[in-house]
């Protein structure tokens, strides 16, 4: 990796995030893409670091439900215990 | 958590103490409070006693909800705080909404350049790959776990993550980055040695 300000290994580092999430101008990612287009270890580093992003997301599921227990008596703590029929989700 | 995957909610039936809705909104959110606390204490107890207190608290303070944020904001805001006093409270050394010199730059320089990211989908997502990953999440330090679970677990913007916190959102940007790259270099590291054991199988 090179060392020195912008359209660097350095530069990119400090942007990462905002370029992964589509936070950044136009001008700093086309500065971020010719960089990585002639760098391999920051065009690795750009792609693994959105992939454990992905794989976070892919590995979250929503639709997990509460166990049954634990859903039993927040409800009952609440006084909702007439409310307790088996989740809709 | 995308607010469009959640039934809607009227806070106007919420405010009018309609407890029909209150237990569809228990029913809603139950679930990703529970799993997010889980996540911030490693702790089944402390992860319940959150997700308890944390409706209790809606309940307590609906009259003040005014509608300003949505209402997964703010109960994973109460929820966020409810967490932080049951860590401020076995860990008192642990000071989340502080910032410290950390704070000024992301400071973690790659060090693994393994190109993983092309290995198939059920070999990244295999049992063991989620346990890696569940791991090194649970390894991340307090102030840069919480940050990461609001901002990329529950989807918060960098705004309202900021705002759970008591942070600057250039805090929790650093400290996302931080987050981030200390998580892919352990992953680089797990996923390297596999495709390392699997060319010298072939």
């Amino acid at each position: 990796m090179t060392e020195s300000t912008h359209n660097t290994c350095e530069g990119l580092l400090g942007s990462l995030s905002d370029y992964i999430d589509g936070e950044l101008g136009a001008e700093l990612c086309r500065q971020i893409e010719k960089h990585i287009a002639e760098c391999e270890d920051c065009r690795i580093v750009v792609d693994t670091t959105r992939k454990t992003i992905d794989l976070v997301h892919a590995s979250n599921d929503p639709q997990s439900d509460l166990p049954d227990d634990v859903r039993s008596r927040l409800f009952k703590r609440l006084n909702l215990d007439d409310y307790l029929k088996p989740s809709a989700r | 958590m995308a607010e469009t995957t959640i039934k809607e909610i009227s806070i106007e039936a919420l405010r009018n103490e309609d407890r029909a809705e209150f237990a569809k909104m228990v029913d809603a959110y139950s679930a990703p409070i529970y799993r997010l606390s889980l996540r911030m204490l490693g702790n089944e107890q402390d992860a319940e006693d959150v997700l308890q207190n944390t409706f209790l608290n809606a309940l307590t303070h609906l009259p003040d909800f005014e509608g300003r944020s949505s209402v997964s904001t703010w109960l994973y805001r109460i929820a966020v705080n409810e967490a932080l006093m049951i860590l401020r409270r076995k860990r008192p050394e642990v000071n989340i909404s502080d910032s410290d010199s950390s704070d000024e730059h992301a400071d973690i320089h790659p060090t693994q350049f393994v190109d993983w990211g092309a290995l198939p989908e059920d070999e990244l997502l295999s049992v063991e790959g989620r346990q890696t990953l569940d791991d090194a999440i649970q390894r991340l330090p307090e102030n840069l776990r919480m940050v990461f679970l609001l901002r990329d677990i529950q989807d918060l913007s960098i705004k309202d993550t900021a705002d759970a916190l008591t942070l600057s959102e250039a805090n929790v940007k650093v400290r996302l980055l931080r987050a981030r790259l200390m998580l892919r270099e352990q992953l680089s590291y797990y996923y390297g040695e596999r495709m390392k054991k699997e060319k010298s199988n072939d």
